[in-house]
């Protein structure tokens, strides 16, 4: 049976700094997050400084394949010593390479993910007023939720899903890569011109999504360079004789919630499917990287790309029959992996949004970036008539994923809203109720000065004289509000917490 | 919900749309293209003065 779909999602921030040429991004970065991080009562709790991720359990180089004999690939390294903090609603919040990234918490349905998506929005717009007060008044930092800055470089925003250990990799790659290829019609946030050498603004004046072209490779561990379609990285944060973590590197950020709400909702079914032994997976591609590119590159949706088994498919008619086999799937083994009432939504929500994008794209122009984004640029053309060659249309482009609220032009593009600002504004510091982040978020908010340092999966406290005491957390569907909140509520102090939890 | 279904029943090809529902299709189009109006006008107050420097300038090395 399928196990709870519990997902979080982690996103490299673009960086800028304006009034200056003399910056780096990793000071910048550092400097943003410190400055969030000591206007935030809550993640600080009258501590000089914020607790500190603890890197204990790390072990990116872990490859889910197990190979037989070591691949000539670089396995990511970990870098320990910049800002790393722990926020109040379970978050993550950091500087990765040259990059700030936030973490979602455990959530545990794709609802909960778009708040929480939405909260690190909020809190990535409250870190740029909190460095305001720290630089000089002339200077400003600015955010971007893209994923290339289109001159080659791009930086991530990566999906991560709880999946069962007893899943064969292989049929993960079978059936993920199908879904990876064709849901970029929906997942894309849209690009002026490509950035492979030698294709210029006649071949591809504009495509659907901005990493496709960064990916080389079927399958791998590495996520910098030679990018692979399904991420090998074997990191469970997690009892791993019972789980793994599926990290997605594919996706692109998305700015409007439902592309986000389906991007993770449809993957969560994906999978589920998978672990029920319910996905026919005989649409496979015959060349997933070129698919992949092709994909992005076909505005017109119509393009059939070849099948391993002969004959070919649009990613259109792929993601329709993804579709068919939910509904099937959904009606034989239930939606409770995926939650119930979430799941009704995400199959309702996908097979509006197919039926839209087959009969007219413009039509689901509040729901997908990548069609956003072409009716602002396409009307600027007409009325300023222009064409893509227009460094205005790649300004516009790059604004489209401006965090500040007053130049943002996604938050101007008309998008759907799933959820409520006011409760996103919460969920800056209260953590998911339904997932372990719950434990994390709430220690952290009564007993932070006792806190050492905080994991995915287990929490550091110091009780002055005995030794640190490590409480595990492997078991990411326990630590709920439901399991610990009336014994949070009810210790007064860290030792009674830890007494109670015999730890 | 349910027209929209029947159209992808009928005519899955996508050289087959939009068209037979002119009437409501042009309604709900010019409300779109007023919107977009107004969008535009505002995208021209917001956007990035010096749109060149601003493009060429933004450069994020070291991206996973």
């Amino acid at each position: 049976m399928a196990i709870p779909k519990i997902v979080g999602v982690e996103t490299e921030l673009g960086i800028m700094v304006r009034g200056t040429n003399e910056w780096n991004p990793v000071s910048a970065s550092s400097l943003l997050i410190n400055a969030y991080v000591g206007s935030d009562p809550g993640s600080l709790d009258e501590r000089s400084t914020p607790v500190a991720w603890d890197f204990i359990d790390e072990m990116p180089g872990a490859d889910a394949r197990e190979l037989s004999e070591p691949e000539f690939s670089m396995p990511p390294e970990i870098e320990t010593h910049l800002v790393n903090a722990v926020l109040t609603n379970g978050a993550r919040y950091y500087v990765d390479h040259a990059h700030p990234e936030v973490s979602t918490p455990e959530c545990r349905d794709a609802l909960s993910l778009v708040l929480y998506d939405r909260a690190a929005e909020l809190i990535a717009e409250d870190s740029m007023e909190a460095a305001r007060s720290v630089l000089p008044p002339e200077q400003e930092i600015i955010l971007y939720k893209d994923n290339t800055d289109r001159k080659g470089n791009a930086y991530g925003t990566h999906e991560n899903y709880l999946v069962d250990r007893s899943l064969p990799f292989g049929q993960i790659i079978a059936g993920c890569t199908i879904h990876f290829v064709s849901r970029q019609i929906f997942t894309g946030s849209g690009k002026v011109g490509s950035e492979l050498p030698g294709v210029g603004l006649d071949n591809v004046p504009y495509q659907i999504t901005q990493r496709a072209e960064h990916f080389e490779e079927e399958v791998g561990l590495e996520t910098t360079l030679k990018r692979p379609i399904i991420n090998t990285r074997d990191e469970p944060h997690a009892d791993s004789a019972r789980y793994r973590r599926l990290h997605v590197i594919v996706g692109d950020a998305n700015m409007a919630q439902v592309a986000t709400f389906l991007k993770v909702g449809t993957t969560s079914i994906v999978l589920s499917m998978l672990e029920d032994h319910a996905m026919d997976t005989s649409m496979a591609l015959e060349d997933p990287v070129r698919a992949l590119h092709h994909v992005s590159h076909d505005l017109s949706l119509a393009q059939p790309m070849k099948l391993a088994k002969g004959g070919s498919a649009t990613a259109l008619e792929i993601q329709w029959d993804l579709f068919r086999q939910a509904t099937e799937w959904a009606g034989r083994h239930g939606l409770a992996s995926v939650g119930e009432e979430t799941g009704k939504l995400i199959l309702e929500r996908w097979e509006q949004l197919l039926t839209g994008l087959e009969t007219d794209p413009s039509s689901v122009a509040d729901q997908v970036d990548w069609i956003a984004k072409k009716r602002i640029l396409d009307g600027f053309c007409d009325r300023h008539s222009c064409d893509w060659s227009d460094l205005r249309l790649r300004a516009l482009d790059l604004q489209y994923h401006d965090l500040r609220q007053n130049k943002s032009l996604a938050a101007r593009a008309g998008l759907e809203v799933l959820v409520d600002d006011a409760d996103a504004a919460l969920a800056k510091r209260e953590p998911p109720p339904d997932t372990r982040a719950y434990f994390r978020g709430k220690c952290l908010q009564k007993f932070s000065e006792s806190i050492v340092a905080a994991n995915w999966d287990s929490i550091v406290f110091d009780v002055g004289d005995d030794p640190l005491r490590r409480v595990p957390m492997l078991e990411p569907t326990r630590g709920t509000m439901e399991h610990v909140g009336a014994l949070i509520e009810e210790s007064a102090t860290v030792e009674e917490l830890l007494d109670k939890l015999g730890a | 919900m349910a027209e929209r279904e029947q159209i992808r029943k009928t005519k899955p090809r996508k050289d087959a749309v939009v068209s037979d529902e002119a009437p409501a299709v042009s309604e709900s189009g010019e409300k779109l293209k007023a919107e977009l109006d107004d969008l535009l006008d505002e995208i021209d107050d917001v956007l990035e003065t010096n749109a060149e420097d601003f493009v060429k300038s933004y450069i994020q090395k070291g991206g996973q």
